[in-house]
């Protein structure tokens, strides 16, 4: 049997490491990726395991790249990715690595303290700067009202401001005390309101804003402050007012009261804030360095370390045998790749010199082995379908492979229009030929990277879909005529062509065309073209998909009962039960399909006496029906019938009662649970075959609701410009064609093609694998370096 | 010539896309009309009243399609700017980029 039908048969193994080889043998089966170990002490807990300490230093170094990264980022430095896959290092490897990479974490969080011990210097500086600028400000306004209101004896008491006031009635007396600062912009409200309701309106505050924001030493934000400066009188209000500065995180600085002073501690904090830049260059400059030299690395280690730790964490599910000389582990592992991990295991063995040979001994077991199908990337694409249902019980027929024909094929019936199908084939072929560079681009896009797994999928639905809208004659709900229509208007009288003599004599707006003398013989390939041009399309489309619906939906469970068959061994008690299964399904559905024909015969032979317009499918089914069937068949629907209700309680009845029979000497067992559960079956089984095959109607539906709506947005969008009498009409067409694509596209291509995607599932999953499929395995999880991520000592 | 693009990388590769899709589709919807394709009847500026009174004359259908078919290869033409148009935004784009990286 194919690779893809069933799932690869599985041993499980016992292997036998030399400790000395153990970890280059693991070392080489991971990157062989074949092999899924299981925990040999799934109770110890994960600190009592060996090779704990080695998993923990690996944790370590890891937090060390971990961090080295997220500077590399800050800085918005490359990080190097050359694609190579370094081999894991051997073990005193790893105490290189650990130096090296305290060393540079070290260095890093020397550098980072400094800078930021500078940055906070420096923000000091700055805002010392601000504010001895902004008061110089204020003292000169208070200086000049001060002036104003010596020489100004007009001024009001209410005009002047506070200080002002205050200055000049108590500056001999009173000397007015005055902090300054600098606080957040946002808590400048609640700053003023607080300090006006403590100090009872008895203090002045000015405040203006810094115009550029400044840097945030700790987390680098950056923020917006203001300078604000708070006149008091006496001692006990300037406690008050220090409290509440405090309270709102303000910085007070000291302020000196003489310009004289003022403007020499604004020199001296300038030729600071000089020198700090240049220093913080410098520690900038050995930071950057710093860091590119680990971006050139940083990738690869990341992958050193954490094969380490695979290493580790894999050899922690091994036994220790008695004389703690050799490491025991169980694998399971594929039948066929014996060969190949045997090999591997004879390379690690060399590799680390050891002169006592691995073994790899195959052991029985009753446990169930888990599921592994071997995929490409065509493949899987369909396998996650299946998978997303259920992983398929071990060596159970995988739906997979007629998948891929089936889904393509479910989903072009409802998406039939050559157009869609065309544009999403060529999206499809646009992934599939540029492959390997989207793959290097590594979009982290989820959506995008949905479509871009299943583009073997979309390819495929894109080529059914032109088939099928080629059948349906559907071109963005145009129909060509390939090969000559198969209708010629005639007479049924006189035998020639219709004229427009005869029209214009009947006034006939509507024809009606007699099949016996009109129709020559059916359309080479699909639906006849002139279906296009008749006021009876629906009906007639309609009727037809709908018969086709039901004959796919039939012919698909069908297919899933005889996978069934395969599934079971041919001796088991289960088939037969399975026969009668079949016997009865088989009686319903041929039941329901003879019942279509019948239907086939007499719509067309209803249509044929209404003088209406039959297509050639139909009028071949019919031809074909009315030369067999008359004979056979109401006697062959009897028989039908009669072996459908004897198959009911043999399905029903049997399988029990043998099992009754089996077990009388010797073992218990409990025949009412085994009725009951035959009982539930049965009617699940009786009712599903009724309710499935009215569940394929839906090919229909949706295959009618994409037909009418394509038609719909032509005659609603692009028939206004095509319409136009004029040459404006060309412009009106290049505006209106833009419109009707892009609803093309996101309304009946990707919306449309969703819908349909989602009922062709669900028709796969309930319809089709209930057939046949119980998807109770589990998947197979190689260990391997591939998929690096898993690997914690957490789990 | 302009040194900063009117549209965004994305949008002139959508704007390409497009034009690629109006020059091919007009065309050959431009052709159909001119050989009077049937499936376009309905799509043609017609007056139906006036057509009836005239007993159904040919050459007022001819005319009609050769209209509609002008109109498309017009459309067409304009499409095929539209796609220089979007080709050299592409161009422009991408070169910023390139400077820029």
């Amino acid at each position: 049997m194919g690779s893809f039908f069933r799932s690869e048969e599985m041993t499980l193994c016992q292997l036998f490491l030399q400790s000395e080889a153990a970890y280059a043998c693991v070392s080489e089966l991971g990157e062989l990726g074949l092999v899924q170990f299981r925990d040999l002490n799934p109770d110890a807990v994960a600190f009592m395991r060996k090779f704990v300490n080695e998993v923990r230093r690996c944790d370590e170094m890891e937090r060390k790249l971990r961090f080295l990264e997220k500077e590399i980022k800050k800085d918005g430095i490359p990080m190097l990715d050359t694609g190579d896959n370094p081999d894991a290092p051997v073990p005193r490897e790893m105490i290189d690595l650990e130096a090296t990479f305290e060393k540079l974490e070290n260095e890093m969080k020397e550098v980072n303290a400094n800078s930021e011990a500078l940055k906070r210097n420096f923000l000091e500086l700055t805002e010392l700067k601000h504010i001895l600028r902004k008061t110089q400000t204020f003292f000169e306004e208070a200086e000049i009202h001060h002036v104003q209101a010596m020489h100004d004896p007009g001024l009001t008491d209410e005009s002047m401001g506070l200080l002002g006031e205050e200055s000049t009635r108590h500056s001999q007396a009173l000397k007015l005390g005055f902090v300054a600062g600098v606080i957040l912009r946002e808590r400048i409200p609640a700053f003023e309101r607080m300090l006006w309701r403590v100090c009872r309106g008895n203090v002045f505050l000015r405040q203006a804003e810094i115009e550029t924001p400044l840097e945030d030493p700790v987390t680098g934000d950056q923020v917006n402050k203001s300078v604000f400066i708070i006149f008091f009188q006496g001692e006990q209000l300037k406690s008050r007012v220090k409290k509440i500065c405090e309270g709102f995180r303000a910085t007070l600085y000291p302020c000196p009261e003489t310009p004289s002073e003022r403007r020499e501690m604004a020199i001296g904090v300038m030729t600071r804030i000089e020198d700090l830049n240049t220093v913080l260059g410098q520690t900038q400059d050995h930071r950057h360095r710093v860091l590119v030299a680990a971006a050139r690395n940083i990738k690869i280690w990341f992958i050193k370390v954490r094969k380490i730790k695979a290493i580790y964490h894999t050899l922690n599910m091994f036994n220790l045998d008695v004389t703690q000389k050799c490491l025991i582990a169980e694998c399971w592992c594929p039948v066929d790749d014996l060969d190949r991990i045997q090999q591997a295991l004879r390379r690690g063995t060399e590799r680390s010199g050891s002169s006592v040979p691995s073994i790899l001994n195959r052991m029985v077991t009753r446990q169930e082995p888990p599921t592994y199908n071997r995929q490409n990337k065509f493949t899987n694409g369909f396998q996650n379908i299946i998978d997303a249902y259920g992983i398929s019980t071990y060596r159970e027929v995988n739906p997979a492979l007629f998948t891929i024909i089936s889904f393509p094929f479910l989903f072009a019936v409802m998406f039939g229009d050559f157009g869609h199908g065309f544009i999403m084939f060529l999206f499809a072929l646009y992934l599939v030929v540029r492959e390997k560079w989207i793959i290097a681009q590594k979009i982290n896009n989820e959506i995008f990277s949905m479509f871009f797994g299943g583009r073997y999928l979309i390819l495929l639905m894109g080529l059914f879909s032109m088939y099928t809208g080629l059948l349906y004659n559907d071109i963005f709900s145009k129909s060509i005529n390939i090969f000559s229509s198969g209708w010629r208007p005639t007479d049924p009288k006189t035998g020639a062509f219709y004229t427009r003599q005869v029209l214009g004599d009947h006034n006939l707006q509507i024809l009606q065309l007699d099949p016996n003398s009109s129709f020559q013989g059916p359309y080479a390939f699909g639906l006849d073209p002139v279906w296009a041009s008749t006021t009876n399309k629906i009906t007639e489309t309609n009727s037809l998909k709908m018969k086709l619906s039901v004959i796919f939906g039939v012919c698909h469970m069908f297919f899933g009962i005889f996978l069934s068959f395969v599934n079971h061994r041919p001796i088991d008690i289960i088939l037969l039960k399975l026969q009668l299964k079949y016997v009865y399904s088989l009686k319903m559905f041929t039941l329901f399909k003879f019942y279509c024909s019948t239907s086939f015969t007499c719509m067309s032979v209803y249509l044929e006496n209404i003088h209406s317009v039959i297509s050639s499918s139909v009028t071949m089914a019919l031809k074909l029906t009315r030369q067999i069937l008359p004979l056979l068949q109401s006697e062959f629907q009897g028989f039908l019938v009669f072996l459908a209700a004897i198959s009911v309680p043999w399905m029903w009845l049997v399988k029990p009662l043998y099992l009754r029979h089996q077990h009388k000497y010797g073992q218990e067992f409990d025949f009412g649970e085994v009725f009951i559960h035959q009982t539930i079956h049965t009617i699940e089984f009786c009712l599903g075959c009724i309710s499935h095959t009215a569940s394929y109607l839906r090919l229909w539906a949706l295959s009618l609701a994409h037909a009418q709506l394509s038609e719909v947005l032509w005659t609603m969008v692009m028939q206004f410009p095509l319409r136009m009498n004029s040459i404006a009409g060309a412009f009106f067409l290049v505006a209106i064609f833009g419109f009707w694509a892009c609803a093309t596209i996101i309304v009946l291509i990707i919306m449309e093609g969703l819908s349909a995607f989602l009922h062709t599932l669900r028709l796969h999953w309930v319809e089709f694998q209930s057939k046949f499929y119980s998807g109770t395995g589990y998947k197979f999880h190689p260990f391997s370096f591939e998929d690096l991520t898993d690997y914690s000592i957490e789990d | 010539m302009l040194s900063c693009p009117v549209c965004g990388p994305k949008l002139s590769v959508c704007c390409t896309i497009l034009s690629v899709w109006g020059i091919v589709m007009l065309a050959l919807m431009g052709v159909f009309y001119q050989i009077h394709s049937v499936a376009l009847f309905e799509d043609i500026p017609l007056n139906h009243t006036k057509w009836e009174e005239d007993n159904f004359p040919l050459e007022d259908v001819h005319k009609a399609y050769e209209q509609t078919g002008l109109n498309c290869f017009i459309a067409a033409g304009i499409y095929v700017l539209f796609f220089f148009f979007s080709c050299w935004q592409q161009r422009l784009n991408s070169k910023a980029n390139y400077e820029t990286s």
